[in-house]
């Protein structure tokens, strides 16, 4: 895992614009303080559910969905905040759906693990460990089979590369030769359980690849210059000759693996965490690299911050100020024809309540 | 009108509606080169090519999903399962993934896919080749689940099926791909969840869907010829959306029931109607709702036994002079 070439030289990065790159930052302290913030909301007893944090992850969406194009689609497992966020999602609506509102981005259908919105090619959001994988590979497959240049992002953890589904989706994959990008987001932990308790391996999990004569990578995902530019070649693999690639990308996540982890504590000592906050920390590395380039000040990188923080105290105040959805709203969004009045639903009976 | 195969009036479904519509191609094992494992895809491949028919691994929850998955961006994939039993290994894609995506993400993504194959006991396979799930599917809102029993409800709700924006079941039967119906050659469409009253009856309404309304067929005509008794018979056609006005309106003119279907009876879709018919027409009924299942245990393999399992017409014939 070496890095011969500062990634910052890539070409993905050197035509990085200064606007640019404030936003990377910008994004990622919205993720850190959404994150941070809906802790404090759960914790205060106003969200249900499970809450799987993204902290410590940011520049692994940050990076990777700023590559994307028209044509490029993304879809996740249950710790989906983050990417709902790199790709646009507005964060009033994020909030309100975990605070089950009628004004959230599910109409507080869903919750925290299912966020969508197909209209910034954004697939969910999906709850299932590895469901979410076999759902990638079909995005890919009607990409190609419409003929469209682009490719499907598909994040999952590394508890799910255990999944029968997971290996499924390699093999069909590098079979149908699909435009699609596997992303294992190592933080190490399959819940409770380190990755050399849960998976048998040889040096790195993306190796599994070569099983499947399929491309791999393996890089940290502390930096989005490095992020960028491994993830470009594959993402180039794909559009370039419609080929998957399964890239590891090795990162942290600061909290357990959901709020409900009991023993988020017990499984691996607080030095640890420590230890990746100073020296791993992603918003501290790009907070770096901004003030080395002369891009941001202290000062300016703070007011960034502080931004987020109002933003996120704004979306907290839209969620708590909405109502709750409509009793009548549990039986909508079931069947699309019954919602569309169409008359493919004029017969027969949909719901069974008496 | 021309006779064909119930096998033929599915091929004749997937062709019309691949040609009328780019976004349609069919996915599944042995679905193409092979011509389909009981040749109901025979020579689509060789016409419409490797688009359009696709051979897949036997890879289920692979595909299923990767079906679930270009469907949302989409398409309108027609998935083979081999056998409907085989869906036990994706049932997280049909359930979580066909069955719910569209109500968690409020709306915004839905899911034009219909996953169809055979579904019955009977062949001489065992239980883990004989599964009927359609009461075991149909109790996720968000699927659809229909069981065609003849080639002329094949082809038409076929049809609809590929049209309808809601993932599809379709439940076909390898005991009914060969036998023969007339079908008309000009295109026709079944709207879901209508059902078909086909033998018209007077003092028993027996209620069935798939091969059991054949076995109702026989069975009404034994009691007409031997009894006297003149069964109507509604084929449901339609589990979910369930067609309750055709089902009340028989058993309000006749004021018997009998549910028949092949599959087991605890929490059937017999149990549904009959929780039905005394919730809503109590007093119409001159007996209590009877019902024939198959026998409460996994399918047998022993091919006299295997035979015994199944509702027959002289199980049938036997329950309605017990309730008449």
């Amino acid at each position: 895992m070496e890095t011969l070439v500062d990634p910052a030289d890539a070409a993905i990065n050197t035509r990085l614009t200064k606007e640019e790159k404030i936003r990377f930052l910008r994004e990622m302290f919205r993720i850190r303080r959404f994150e941070q913030t809906s802790l404090k909301y759960y914790n205060l007893g106003k969200m249900g559910g499970f809450l799987h944090l993204y902290s410590g992850q940011e520049a692994v969406a940050v990076g990777t969905i700023s590559l994307l194009g028209d044509n490029d689609h993304v879809i996740t497992a249950y710790r989906d905040h983050g990417h709902a966020l790199a790709v646009g999602m507005d964060m009033k609506a994020c909030m309100a759906e975990l605070f089950g509102k009628a004004t959230g981005c599910s109409k507080g259908k869903g919750g925290s693990m299912h966020f969508f919105a197909p209209d910034k090619n954004y697939w969910g959001g999906h709850g299932i460990v590895g469901g979410q994988t076999p759902l990638g590979l079909g995005l890919a497959f009607g990409l190609k089979y419409k003929g469209l240049r682009g490719c499907c992002l598909c994040y999952l953890g590394d508890g799910a590369i255990n999944q029968g589904t997971f290996h499924e989706s390699l093999n069909l994959a590098a079979l149908f030769k699909l435009p699609v990008i596997y992303i294992i987001e190592n933080n190490g932990y399959s819940m409770g359980t380190s990755q050399v308790r849960s998976s048998s391996f040889q040096e790195t999990l993306a190796k599994r690849a070569e099983g499947y004569n399929m491309a791999w990578d393996v890089f940290y995902g502390e930096d989005v210059y490095e992020v960028r530019a491994k993830t470009q070649i594959a993402i180039d693999r794909a559009h370039n000759d419609s080929e998957p690639t399964l890239l590891e990308i090795q990162t942290y996540r600061y909290y357990g693996h959901s709020v409900a982890d009991a023993n988020a504590k017990k499984y691996r000592t607080p030095e640890e965490i420590e230890q990746y906050k100073v020296n791993h920390d992603p918003l501290r590395i790009w907070s770096r690299h901004l003030l080395e380039e002369g891009i941001l000040t202290e000062a300016g990188i703070e007011d960034i911050d502080v931004q987020a923080k109002e933003e996120t105290n704004e979306a907290v105040k839209f969620a708590e100020e909405s109502p709750f959805p409509q009793e009548s709203e549990i039986v909508t969004d079931v069947y699309w024809e019954v919602d569309h009045k169409t008359d493919a639903a004029k017969h027969g009976r949909y719901f069974f309540n008496s | 009108m021309p006779l064909i195969t119930y096998r033929e009036a599915l091929k004749h479904a997937f062709s019309e509606e691949i040609e009328r519509d780019e976004n349609v191609l069919i996915l599944g094992e042995e679905v193409a080169q092979y011509n389909g494992a009981y040749k109901v895809t025979e020579g689509l491949w060789k016409k419409y090519g490797d688009k359009r028919l696709v051979d897949t691994p036997i890879s289920e929850a692979g595909f299923v999903g990767m079906g679930i998955g270009a469907a949302m961006l989409g398409l309108r994939p027609v998935i083979e399962l081999m056998f409907w039993s085989f869906a036990y290994v994706a049932f997280d894609q049909i359930i979580n993934n066909a069955g719910c995506v569209r109500y968690m993400s409020g709306g915004l993504v839905h899911v034009p896919i219909v996953i169809r194959g055979p579904a019955n006991g009977g062949t001489n396979v065992g239980a883990t080749h004989s599964h009927t799930p359609e009461n075991l599917l149909a109790t996720t809102p968000g699927l659809k689940v229909i069981v065609p029993a003849t080639a002329y409800d094949a082809k038409g709700l076929m049809k609809t099926a590929i049209r309808d924006n809601d993932p599809v079941l379709v439940m076909e039967n390898t005991l009914l791909y060969g036998e023969k119906w007339e079908v008309p050659e000009e295109e026709y469409l079944i709207p879901l969840g209508l059902a078909d009253v086909k033998r018209q009856g007077t003092d028993i309404t027996l209620i069935a869907h798939g091969r059991a309304v054949i076995t109702c067929l026989k069975a009404a005509e034994i009691l007409a010829a031997e009894h006297e008794i003149n069964a109507e018979v509604v084929d449901l056609r339609s589990i979910r959306p369930l067609d309750e006005e055709t089902i009340l309106d028989s058993v309000r003119k006749t004021h018997r029931a009998l549910v028949v279907e092949e599959n087991k009876p605890f929490c059937g879709v017999g149990a549904q109607i009959a929780a039905t018919l005394q919730e809503k027409i109590f007093d119409e009924l001159d007996a209590p709702v009877g019902r024939v299942t198959a026998v409460d245990a996994p399918a047998i393999y022993s091919t006299p036994l295997e035979k015994r399992q199944l509702p027959d017409a002289g199980r049938v014939v036997a329950k309605v002079l017990d309730i008449c």
